[in-house]
């Protein structure tokens, strides 16, 4: 069944979801900078950033998470469970690039030899309502690593912005259970030939030549490359192109305490940073840029793909628009690839 | 014309062999951008660029490349970070050769992006404008309205201590009598300043651009990654944030060039030239020091005069 939804409707739709589910999506900080947040009043809600600065990966994985807390009890200690998640979740409005990463750092969480309880538990409580991408930008490379701008594997709803209404589609379980929504009408035959349009119009769109295909067996002939000496130099090591990753999932943990109560809380960490990968004993096995910046393309297109079956990219182009000194992935791919840079060099894209 | 004669004397510099590394801008794959280069063959002078969009402060740069002989672009805030640097005996044995380039005021991106409905794809500069195209428009706009507030007053524009010098000398004026986002704060109650630096600063993702982005923070361990003893938790506490954000202002004071860097490498869009940039109004009032002017003049801050002000002693 093809249904819409009416945009004079988009309000009352979200005040349901608000009373039924805790709801996470893009809302605007400031002027331009979107993150996916939980709403509490459906104006917070803002579907029209094709980028938000940080990813929808922080519904599952929180920049900063406790995950238990501590005290003196009696002449011992006790511990207290964090907060469960007791609500079930939406996430709504995250792109198809975003919910392929989810998908990606799914297989690290919950993998064979262990599950990570913080991030399966949200992840089940989740409904996702895809959102799909009319108009990418020229950062973006999702048809290279896999996906599309209308990719809808991960997305148990899938929206399209048709302009007065939102194209609706239920995919999987999860989504049909929503059938019934009384916001949801059934769509025309002339929506239908819009959604191909727009769908058509967005994929021509979007850069499909970044060479990705093959790139783990090329790397794994690199490792001594003199091309590491190079392709670090203008990298400053901060952390902006690793937080901003959909597909990034370094976490840190640290006891916070004082006296004797305390919590332990996980928080994002980057491969960037010296301190990173800093052993007790002062020795540090990436003592510069060039082995930091090895780790970051060496794990998403060398040892994610080896350990995982596919490159931990989805082509979102974040870390090239909000990297202070423009390091262009696409770049340090083509040069990888023995393609020479050229073709990228001066032009918009 | 400017871009000629840089490229021109970064190629004899490098043939002459009178530096081992050039390190400047070159034009690169965003629109409103350009990126930091590496050149170490004369024939790679030809990749150099000069326009408005040379936002980075290449000093930064300088503590990384400290073994090398380097000739370095820089504009006249980038020029005052060196000295600054030298002052504080960064670079006892290659102190870097600069390629001064009067600078022009840089564009401020961001600003031209909320002027316009759509991605843009390609901009240039003709003259006083700024031609901007995205895929269903094309508008041309004044460049002097788009430049960054640090850019707006500046006044010195034209390099100190400058080994070549590129452009004519121009006169030390700025486009507005105070720094238009200082002035803003100072016009606020001291619970408004307190509001607004925490709305600000609740953006952060303690991804420290901010701090890699500038040449004066070159701190073997930055007191935030020091954990022994732990100055500060890693999360994003508002207290943490806070102190983050009070202490990289503070250690900046009688140091910063007023660049604006670290505003333009924040990814989440934080305003923190406020705050820097009164410290230096302070630090010129008080000691009647600006950073990076007089190269022989001891930093205020690391030295004692007994002659120094001592009001806030009560």
């Amino acid at each position: 069944m093809k249904l819409k939804l009416d945009k004079k409707d988009v309000e009352n739709f979200l005040k349901g979801l608000i009373e039924g589910y805790d709801l996470y999506a893009p809302a605007q900080l400031t002027e331009g900078v979107s993150v996916f947040k939980k709403i509490d009043r459906p104006e917070e809600v803002n579907l029209t950033q094709p980028v938000t600065q940080k990813p929808a990966k922080e519904a599952f994985f929180p920049q900063s998470e406790v995950m238990f807390r501590y005290e003196e009890a009696g002449n011992r200690g006790q511990v207290i469970s964090a907060e469960q998640t007791k609500r079930d979740r939406i996430l709504l409005g995250a792109r198809p690039c975003d919910i392929e990463a989810i998908s990606i750092i799914e297989k690290v969480f919950t993998g064979e030899d262990y599950t990570d309880v913080y991030f399966l538990e949200k992840r089940k409580k989740t409904t996702i309502i895809g959102l799909g991408c009319n108009h990418p930008l020229s950062t973006c490379f999702c048809s290279s690593t896999g996906g599309g701008p209308f990719h809808r594997a991960g997305s148990d709803l899938f929206f399209t912005d048709l302009g007065e209404a939102y194209f609706v589609e239920l995919l999987t379980e999860k989504g049909t259970a929503f059938r019934e929504n009384k916001f949801f009408k059934e769509a025309d035959p002339k929506d239908l030939a819009l959604l191909k349009e727009l769908e058509d119009k967005a994929f021509q769109k979007v850069d499909g030549s970044v060479p990705v295909e093959g790139i783990e067996k090329r790397l794994d002939l690199m490792i001594e490359s003199p091309f590491w000496d190079s392709i670090h130099e203008k990298c400053i090591g901060c952390g902006v192109c690793t937080f901003l990753c959909p597909t990034c999932h370094c976490f840190d943990m640290t006891d916070e305490a004082v006296n004797l109560k305390g919590q332990r809380v996980r928080n994002w960490d980057s491969c960037l940073f010296p301190i990173y990968s800093l052993e007790t004993s002062g020795h540090n096995p990436r003592p510069t840029g060039r082995e930091r910046t090895r780790q970051r393309l060496m794990h998403k297109f060398n040892y994610f793909p080896k350990n995982f079956g596919r490159v931990a990219c989805v082509g979102c182009g974040r870390c090239i628009l909000y990297c202070p000194v423009q390091f262009d992935i696409r770049e340090a791919l083509l040069y990888a690839s023995a393609r020479r840079a050229k073709g990228l060099k001066g032009k918009s894209r | 014309m400017i871009q000629q004669k840089l490229r021109e004397k970064a190629k004899e510099l490098l043939a002459k062999k009178e530096v081992d590394l050039v390190i400047g801008f070159s034009d690169w794959t965003l629109p409103l951008r350009t990126t930091p280069v590496f050149i170490r063959t004369p024939e790679g002078a030809e990749r150099l660029v000069w326009n408005s969009f040379c936002e980075n402060n290449l000093a930064a740069y300088l503590h990384k490349f400290s073994r090398l002989k380097v000739g370095l672009v820089v504009k006249g805030c980038d020029a005052r970070s060196v000295i600054a640097l030298n002052l504080e005996k960064r670079f006892p044995n290659h102190p870097p050769l600069l390629i001064g380039v009067v600078c022009q005021r840089l564009v401020d991106r961001k600003k031209v992006k909320k002027a316009v409905k759509g991605e843009i794809l390609h901009a240039v500069e003709q003259g006083d404008l700024l031609l901007v195209k995205g895929e269903n428009f094309e508008v041309s706009l004044k460049r002097d309205d788009f430049l960054y507030s640090s850019c707006r007053s500046c006044i010195h524009r034209t390099p100190h201590q400058a080994h070549i010098l590129i452009g004519d000398p121009v006169e030390e004026v700025s486009l507005v009598e105070a720094h238009p986002d200082v002035d803003e704060f100072e016009r606020k109650s001291s619970e408004e300043r307190w509001k607004f630096f925490e709305k600000e600063t609740s953006r952060c993702l303690r991804c420290y651009a901010c701090r890699e982005a500038c040449p004066m923070c070159y701190c073997g361990e930055c007191f935030v990654d020091n954990s022994r003893p732990k100055w500060i938790e890693k999360s994003l506490s508002p207290s943490d944030l806070a102190f983050y954000h009070i202490v990289r202002a503070y250690h900046q004071t009688g140091r910063c060039s007023g660049c604006g860097a670290c505003e333009r490498a924040c990814p989440m869009d934080i305003r923190l030239t406020y705050l820097t940039q009164k410290l230096n109004q302070e630090v010129k009032d008080l000691y009647g020091f600006e950073t990076g002017i007089q190269p022989e003049a001891a930093p205020p801050l690391s030295t004692f005069d007994p002659e120094d002000h001592q009001e806030f002693i009560k």
